[in-house]
């Protein structure tokens, strides 16, 4: 909607209703072939916008010859960078140039352009018939025609013995390309159920790998990532097996004795001088349980949030897991190093089907 | 026409080149007459058809971008120690994928930029295939003829979720690995099938060696591929079915105004090609988007706060975080509703819902006419009202996706802040729904009120009696195009019901009740002039509100309940109206 310049000055018009100036102008010409004219709508105007097209264009030449310098001027990595030099910030620099370089010669490729359709081109608005979609009657007819008739000498509607052994013929075939994938991998079998944890099997600190002995964990509040002996490069065992150690202070920790479906899942008689050993892979989809509140006893996932109650068996009370993290039964082995008593009594990790 | 082309050779030298390149093709593949056609393809101009295209565009951008990335990439699990540009990172044991991901960001000039173009695409493809398809459902372009490219359209839509995801899952860094932790465990979830589809998928336990290369060949190959198809079909249908147009003067259901593809769009398009490109650069110059190197190489144990996904899945991590624990167990098995809602729920309503609209609507309007001019948004009111219904249902998931970030930044609790989601997220579509109709229904009637009275000028006359009046001046013609495209859906089944209110056989049953309702709601409009029709400018009709006001509604089977609350409502209404 155009607005004439000369719209006279009154109260403000309120959004969305139309201007109150009149508004005559039809710019499309009455005649279905209007007169062939290539002239710019204002040959004035036209003069500067091909001066301010071409200038643009000419930045964007610029802009590119820039680019293409900038990636033979600036050098990344380490192999063509002299020694000493920060690699990291050659990448950014060169990123910078070559991304403002290639900036300007698109977007000024792009004003060119639009400033070229609007200001040279005369405002041309053509007008085209739409056709109906559907076939004419008749052309229906004879197209159903002859597809009837050609399934009638193929005698496919005739002969259903011919068509429905065909069909069976193919139905072993569709269904190979599903069996092929079958090999992708094992079946689950009952992997999800166990993990690498077994009795006398030593807790290492995650990363250092370091043995731990209860007085080592001194100050009651902490949470450590710990992970079985020797298994810290095997990452599908750690996926299932990390666990959290927390020490609290003698008295705040009441863990019940619960048990599932006749299994025990949780006893204070795991805990070794008051270190409870929790799963570190949230029951709900699987991410690490990281963040730890000492003052209200909460683990918290980062994830999606579920909070569980470390100083109650770690029980949820808030969030989307379903389940207790389960707790892994904890002992001290010969030398004096806290070690699993036994593998985790239920399955670790988000919940599935098979689980029960 | 062939009149036109001797009149244009008067004006126009053909240059030599056209005719005898053009000549030299035409020998050999007849094409003058359908390119010619293609040349004077009309394409009508409104703002928002240069949504989908933005989606084209980036599209574009992501196919020559992923092209250049795959050259440097090795999707590989395969452990090496890193020595690159990156020291922070020196000497740390990580996959051939994360390694080579440093190695193009720091070690490849012009990688870390394509990279981070190639990042921003994929962002700005979602974003414009949102847009567009709101853009199509809220002005009902996807009607008939036109289903099949709205099917299409959502199959993209999902299709670019399931890329994306892939895609930034392939570098292996901190944050990737943790997305595809959690989409383990929702595969986990899955009843019955759970387990083996995490099995086959990961080539057995999480995280394997076998996703990468896995994920690299549908991410570059399969999807990217089966994307492309669709998109040449969906150019193909819009340009066999031609363009819908917005609803203005000239503009009919038979005809389509624009401008010709040759030189028009083309320049257009270009320089749109070129905007939306330089965008992207702009972005990825100056706005860092996945710094992977800053996460580290992925490993089971760690995690950072607030790990969010891009922003097109946070509609599913969002209904993670909402739902309440929930988890039946039985007969030995586990069905985890927790996980299984937010999988299946949010996707089922959006796509789902989206996929079935058109034929829901045709179902209940028993519309079978074909559609090529688009409704304003206020022209259907329930469509509109389901539209913003389920905008809303999605806008709360999504916000809910970032509920750490938010409870952080506006210190809300966090748990408070989840209980507020869970109950937005039933309760807002609702009250959306009710709030939008209304609004539509006001606006209907505010046009009603403009095509009758004209528009206020804000020129106040004294009258000879000393009384003063405001101006108002009829509305010109193509003001009151848009305003009178407006038709009210038939009620169906239209003859209906006999005198005696027996419904007519069709109407009968639990569908047929269901259908009369639904009906009845799609027809509520507000009719555009008491006498039905828009040769009146201001036709001094001030005070007769109630005769023409329930055309629509008198032709319900349902009868004088019906009238009142058509009326009662349309009261409402005018207040609604006004105080927007």
């Amino acid at each position: 909607m155009s607005e004439t310049p000369e719209e006279p000055v009154g109260p403000r018009r309120v959004i969305g209703t139309p201007s109150t100036a009149p508004v005559a102008v039809d710019t499309r010409p009455e005649s279905a072939e209007p007169t062939f004219s290539a002239d710019p709508p204002d040959a004035k105007s036209a003069k500067n916008a091909e001066r301010v097209v071409a200038a643009l264009f000419v930045l964007a030449f610029l802009a590119g010859c820039g680019f293409i310098a900038a990636y033979i001027g600036l050098e990344v990595g380490d192999s063509t960078l002299p020694k000493g030099a920060n690699g990291v910030v050659a990448a950014l620099r060169s990123n910078m140039a070559l991304g403002s370089a290639l900036s300007v010669a698109l977007l000024a490729l792009g004003a060119g352009s639009i400033i070229w359709v609007r200001q040279l081109t005369p405002d041309i608005e053509i007008e085209e018939e739409r056709h109906d979609l559907n076939s004419a009657p008749a052309d229906r007819a004879a197209f159903q025609q002859d597809f009837a008739e050609g399934a009638a000498i193929s005698q496919v509607t005739r002969r259903p013995l011919v068509r429905r052994t065909m069909l069976l013929a193919t139905a072993p075939l569709a269904l190979a390309p599903l069996v092929l994938l079958r090999d992708l991998g094992p079946l689950p079998q009952t992997d999800l159920r166990h993990t690498v944890w077994k009795k006398g099997l030593r807790v290492v600190v995650n990363n250092t790998e370091r043995p731990l002995r209860p007085a080592d964990i001194s100050t009651p509040g902490s949470m450590i990532t710990v992970i079985p002996e020797g298994f810290q490069d095997d990452a599908d065992a750690l996926a299932k097996a990390g666990v959290i150690l927390i020490k609290f202070a003698p008295g705040e920790l009441h863990i019940p004795s619960n048990y599932d479906g006749g299994t025990l899942v949780s006893s204070m008689n795991w805990t070794v001088d008051n270190i409870v050993a929790y799963s570190k892979i949230c029951t709900h989809v699987g991410c690490p349980v990281a963040l730890y509140e000492q003052t209200t006893h909460h683990i918290l996932c980062p994830c999606h949030q579920s909070t569980f109650d470390a100083a109650n068996g770690a029980n949820v009370i808030f969030g989307p897991a379903a389940r207790a993290l389960p707790q892994l039964p904890l002992m001290l082995d010969a030398n004096g190093y806290l070690a699993a008593a036994s593998d985790f009594t239920q399955p670790v990790g988000p919940s599935f089907w098979e689980r029960g | 026409m062939s009149d036109t082309t001797t009149a244009k050779n008067d004006a126009v030298k053909i240059p030599a080149p056209v005719s005898g390149v053009g000549g030299w093709l035409d020998d050999r593949f007849h094409g003058a007459k359908g390119v010619r056609v293609l040349l004077k393809k009309v394409f009508p101009d409104h703002w928002s058809f240069m949504l989908g295209e933005i989606a084209l565009w980036s599209f574009v951008v992501l196919l020559l971008t992923g092209t250049y990335l795959a050259l440097f990439f090795n999707p590989s699990a395969a452990e090496v120690v890193y020595h690159g540009s990156y020291t922070k990172l020196d000497g740390i044991t990580m996959s051939q994928a994360y390694a080579t991901t440093l190695n193009l960001s720091f070690d490849v000039r012009g990688g870390l930029l394509v990279r981070q173009i190639h990042h921003w695409a994929a962002i700005m493809f979602m974003v414009a295939i949102m847009a567009h398809m709101l853009r199509v459902f809220f002005t009902g372009a996807y009607r008939k003829p036109r289903e099949v490219n709205w099917l299409i359209g959502v199959v993209l839509f999902t299709l670019g979720l399931l890329e994306g995801l892939f895609g930034y899952s392939l570098p292996d860094d901190q944050l990737s690995g943790a997305g595809l932790r959690i989409t383990e465990g929702v595969m986990q979830g899955i009843p019955i099938v759970g387990t083996y589809l995490a099995y086959f998928f990961f080539g057995g336990e999480f995280p394997g060696t076998a996703v990468i290369p896995r994920m690299y060949i549908l991410h570059v190959f399969l999807i990217p591929g089966i994307i492309l198809a669709l998109v040449t079909a969906h150019l193909f249908i819009m340009f066999h079915q031609k363009h819908t147009q917005m609803p203005a003067k000239g503009n009919t259901e038979k005809n389509v105004v624009g401008q010709p593809f040759f030189p028009y769009f083309l320049l257009k398009g270009q320089a749109w090609f070129f905007f939306i490109f330089g965008t992207l650069v702009v972005l990825a110059t100056f706005a860092q988007i996945n710094p992977v190197w800053m996460y580290g190489p992925y490993t089971p144990l760690a995690i950072s706060a607030a790990s969010q996904p891009d922003w097109y899945l946070g509609i599913l991590d969002g209904a993670l975080r909402v739902m309440p624990p929930w988890e039946v167990n039985f007969l030995g098995h586990t069905l985890t509703l927790s996980l299984l809602i937010p999988f299946i729920v949010p996707l089922g309503v959006i796509l789902g819902g989206a996929a079935l609209w058109p034929f829901f609507e045709q179902w209940a309007t028993g519309d079978k006419r074909f559609h090529h001019i688009n409704d304003r948004p206020r022209d259907a009111p329930v469509r509109t009202a389901t539209g913003v219904a389920a905008v809303t249902f999605y806008g709360v998931l999504w916000a809910e996706s970032a509920n750490d970030l938010i409870a952080d930044k506006f210190t809300i609790p966090l748990y408070t802040l989840t209980w507020i989601a869970r109950v937005l997220v039933v309760a807002g579509p609702a009250v959306a729904f009710v709030l939008t109709r209304r609004v539509c229904l006001g606006l209907q009637r505010k046009d009603s009120a403009m095509l009758r009275h004209g528009v206020e000028t804000g020129i106040v006359r004294q009258l000879p009696d000393g009384g003063f009046v405001e101006e108002r001046r009829p509305l010109t013609d193509q003001e009151r195009a848009p305003l009178l495209a407006r038709q009210a859906p038939a009620l169906w089944p239209a003859p209906g019901s006999d005198d005696g209110g027996v419904p007519a056989p069709p109407a009968r049953g639990i569908a047929g009740r269901a259908r009369v309702t639904a009906s009845r709601a799609f027809a509520e409009t507000v009719p555009l002039l008491p006498n039905g029709n828009g040769d009146g400018r201001d036709n001094g009709y001030h005070n007769g509100h109630g005769t023409g006001e329930h055309t629509a509604a008198e032709a319900a089977p349902g009868g004088p309940a019906r009238l009142n609350r058509g009326s009662d409502s349309a009261d409402e209404l005018a207040i609604v109206a006004s105080s927007f």
